[in-house]
């Protein structure tokens, strides 16, 4: 008996297909295609009034010297953000597997940050780093040394770095805690029988074999850093100060919404899909070679 | 035959319900508004003081978010045709409203239409002028403006040895005053709130200088910034040299800084007029109000401040009726008795002559003087081409670009004529913009 399943009528696949297909094109290429539509036009906030201009919008852009200062912020601050995001789960999660007495607690305790939206978060974090107020920011006085994130860029950076990576580990630690679960420990144990030290087992065992969660998780923590990380800068820095924060979803968002230039906005935010597009393409390409599943 | 005879009995039946209502029949007045905390209590309290004075209409206050969140959401309904009867657009959107003539419907033609009082010139001129078109029509109502003032620690200054009575006039004064206070023991002199409203723009007003060509853009959208001029140069020089000696501590953008006043960490503040209802509830020590201070090299006797704060918008696309309503409702706002409550309550301006002269009378300001300094600031003499105020479309993003440059040459990134000169280059091309988009309507 054959039991694959055909079906016999040829329009139910795509009826079954319809809802998703919808879905994606109500909510993801229709409002790309109107993005890329408005990228080209100037208009006033009423839409009363709207003229196109080609490619104006872009030129305008690339002129701009704040936009190229977040291009490159961008860039300074995703690194950041996945790099210590990942190393310090990954860190954290072969503690965590260590551990015997207790590891629930643990694992809940770094798991918890998860669950605060970006926003409380955002909100936590200025509390603590009020430059007159906050508890950490009359620590660091009390140190001696002076905290201004309100004026100071590399402390702004670095306050929004924190908080970026303080949100995203919990995630990080979840899959690299699975992932390193996932590993026999038969391998393990042998290479500590021929000799392997816990520094040669990590770099040539479970590293190596922890490979496609880290793969999976650097595209994630580079959509995350480009994208999630919006309402922590809203409620921290609001892009600020000198446009040190001032990354280019952010800026999207602050130019269009707040500063009501909807064709600038447009522009930029084709611009971010390309370089995501890139970046994605560039990962799977170049990156997944070195995976092995 | 059963069918239409079920027909009758259902239609019968509505309006048996209906009919109570119709009799009855209240309108809604959508009144969307960025007032939270104190302010939206009184602001609750107005709309429902107009409700009880009359059957026929009722206001609805919507608190939107902030400012800017209300203005975006004025102008989304705006785009899905539902748009508020009356929208609070803060003084930065000005042009943009100005700009936007179909959406909107000037309060003179509203009142006039209405068979409503209305007296433009029963306004504060040096109020009423920002929202007032080029052939002199008053086109939104000027509901909350306030103007930049000095705040100072009366118990700071006695502790420094000095005058609570006396505060500084001029911007010498306030270097020779902070550098007493922070000999006295306090961390810092003086700072700000809205660094871009009170340091730049109000400091070209203070001194009558021009912020831009074409009158500050009242006389066109070809309008150009001239901020790096020398007052500009001075002014944004002294401060950072005072910041380098804590005489100036930056407190961050918007009112952020606010703080430093309230923990006395900065004795003297330089903030809205309207900050006065926050101070109050939060600091306690005692505090004075004082002019801003001015540079008295560059003018002998200052010229006048430059209002902030925002405006009631009629938005278009409603029945007549309604703005029938929306008439009475601004008129009772604009009403002395309202108006000078809101004035003594809030911290800002009265807007009608009238409420002023009713603060007046009533002792008001026999008992609390530094009540009336934001007023007489603003009022002291006519207002000049450099002193109506700006109207620059895009300002939310110009003011954008000056906060980052002031930051950066705070922060000694760049120097003081470097960072008014990026001001210039890079406002000139927001203001382009709106020009180019503006220039194709006025075609058509």
């Amino acid at each position: 008996m054959d039991r694959q399943t055909l079906f016999k009528s040829s329009y139910l696949p795509y009826l079954l297909l319809a809802p998703q297909l919808l879905i994606t094109l109500i909510f993801f290429i229709w409002p790309a295609c109107s993005a890329l539509l408005q990228s080209m036009m100037m208009e006033d906030p009423f839409g009363m009034e709207s003229i196109y201009v080609g490619l104006d919008n872009f030129y305008l852009l690339f002129e701009d010297n704040e936009y190229i200062d977040a291009l490159e912020i961008t860039a300074i601050f995703s690194l950041l953000v996945c790099f210590f995001s990942l190393t310090l789960s990954l860190l954290f999660a072969l503690l965590a597997d260590r551990i015997i007495k207790g590891a629930v607690v643990y694992k809940t305790l770094l798991i918890w940050p998860y669950a605060v939206a970006p926003a409380v978060a955002g909100v936590l974090w200025l509390f603590l780093f009020n430059p007159t107020v906050g508890i950490f920011a009359y620590f660091m006085q009390w140190l001696g040394y002076d905290w201004n994130h309100h004026l100071n860029s590399g402390q702004a950076l670095f306050l929004v770095v924190v908080a970026g990576v303080w949100k995203q580990i919990s995630y990080n630690f979840l899959f690299f805690l699975a992932g390193l679960q996932a590993i026999p420990r038969s391998l393990i144990e042998a290479a500590a029988i021929d000799g392997a030290g816990a520094i040669r087992r990590f770099w040539t065992i479970i590293l190596p074999l922890l490979s496609p969660t880290t793969f999976f998780l650097v595209v994630i923590n580079i959509v995350y850093a480009f994208f999630d990380t919006f309402g922590i800068i809203h409620q921290v820095t609001g892009g600020g100060p000198d446009g040190a924060t001032n990354i280019l979803v952010y800026k999207v968002f602050h130019d269009g919404f707040l500063g009501l230039d909807l064709g600038s906005s447009a522009a930029q935010s084709v611009i971010l899909m390309v370089i995501v597009g890139i970046l994605t393409i560039l990962q799977f390409r170049y990156v997944e070679r070195e995976v092995h599943y | 035959m059963m069918l239409k005879k079920r027909f009758i009995i259902v239609t019968m039946f509505f309006w048996i319900i209906a009919l109570p209502l119709s009799a009855h029949a209240t309108e809604d007045i959508q009144w969307w508004h960025a007032m939270g905390g104190k302010l939206g209590e009184k602001v609750v309290e107005l709309a429902n003081g107009f409700n009880s004075s009359q059957s026929h209409y009722r206001v609805v206050p919507v608190y939107k978010g902030n400012y800017t969140e209300t203005m975006t959401a004025g102008i989304a309904a705006f785009r899905s045709k539902r748009p508020p009867h009356i929208l609070q657009v803060f003084e930065v959107g000005t042009a943009t409203m100005m700009a936007a003539r179909k959406a909107i419907r000037p309060i003179a033609e509203v009142m006039a239409d209405a068979g409503e009082p209305f007296d433009a010139k029963q306004y504060i001129a040096s109020i009423s002028g920002y929202y007032t078109s080029k052939n002199g029509e008053m086109l939104s109502l000027p509901f909350n403006s306030s103007t930049p003032v000095l705040y100072y620690n009366k118990k700071a200054f006695k502790k420094a040895g000095l005058d609570p009575a006396k505060p500084p006039k001029t911007w010498q004064q306030v270097e020779v005053f902070a550098k007493k206070l922070i000999a006295s023991g306090y961390e810092c002199g003086f700072s700000s709130a809205w660094i871009s409203w009170i340091h730049l723009e109000n400091m070209s007003a203070w001194h009558n200088r021009a912020f831009a060509t074409k009158a500050n853009g009242f006389e066109g959208f070809d309008t150009r910034l001239l901020i790096n001029g020398e007052l500009g140069v001075k002014h944004l020089s002294k401060l950072k040299a005072w910041q380098d000696e804590k005489i100036f501590v930056y407190g961050g953008r918007r009112n952020l800084g606010n703080s430093k006043f309230i923990s006395e960490i900065c004795p003297m503040y330089t903030e809205s007029s309207a900050g006065y209802a926050g101070f109050k509830a939060a600091a306690d020590f005692d505090f004075g109000i004082s002019e801003l201070p001015y540079w008295s090299d560059v003018v002998e006797t200052p010229q006048n401040t430059i209002i902030g704060g925002a405006s009631l918008w009629v938005m278009a696309g409603h029945k007549n009726s309604e703005y029938k309503g929306v008439a009475k409702f601004l008129n009772y706002l604009s009403s002395p008795a309202i108006q000078a409550d809101w004035h003594q309550s809030t911290g800002y301006l009265p807007i009608t002559k009238n409420a002023y002269e009713l603060t007046k009378s009533s002792g008001y300001y026999k008992k609390n003087p530094d009540m009336e300094v934001a007023l007489q600031q603003m009022t002291r003499v006519e207002p000049s081409k450099n002193s109506r105020g700006l109207r620059f479309g895009n300002m939310v993003r110009i003011r954008d670009v000056i906060y980052n440059e002031i930051e950066g040459v705070l922060a000694g990134k760049r120097t003081v004529k470097k960072g008014l000169n990026n001001i210039v280059k890079n406002g000139n091309k927001l203001l382009r913009k709106f020009e180019r988009i503006n220039k194709s309507r006025s075609r058509k």
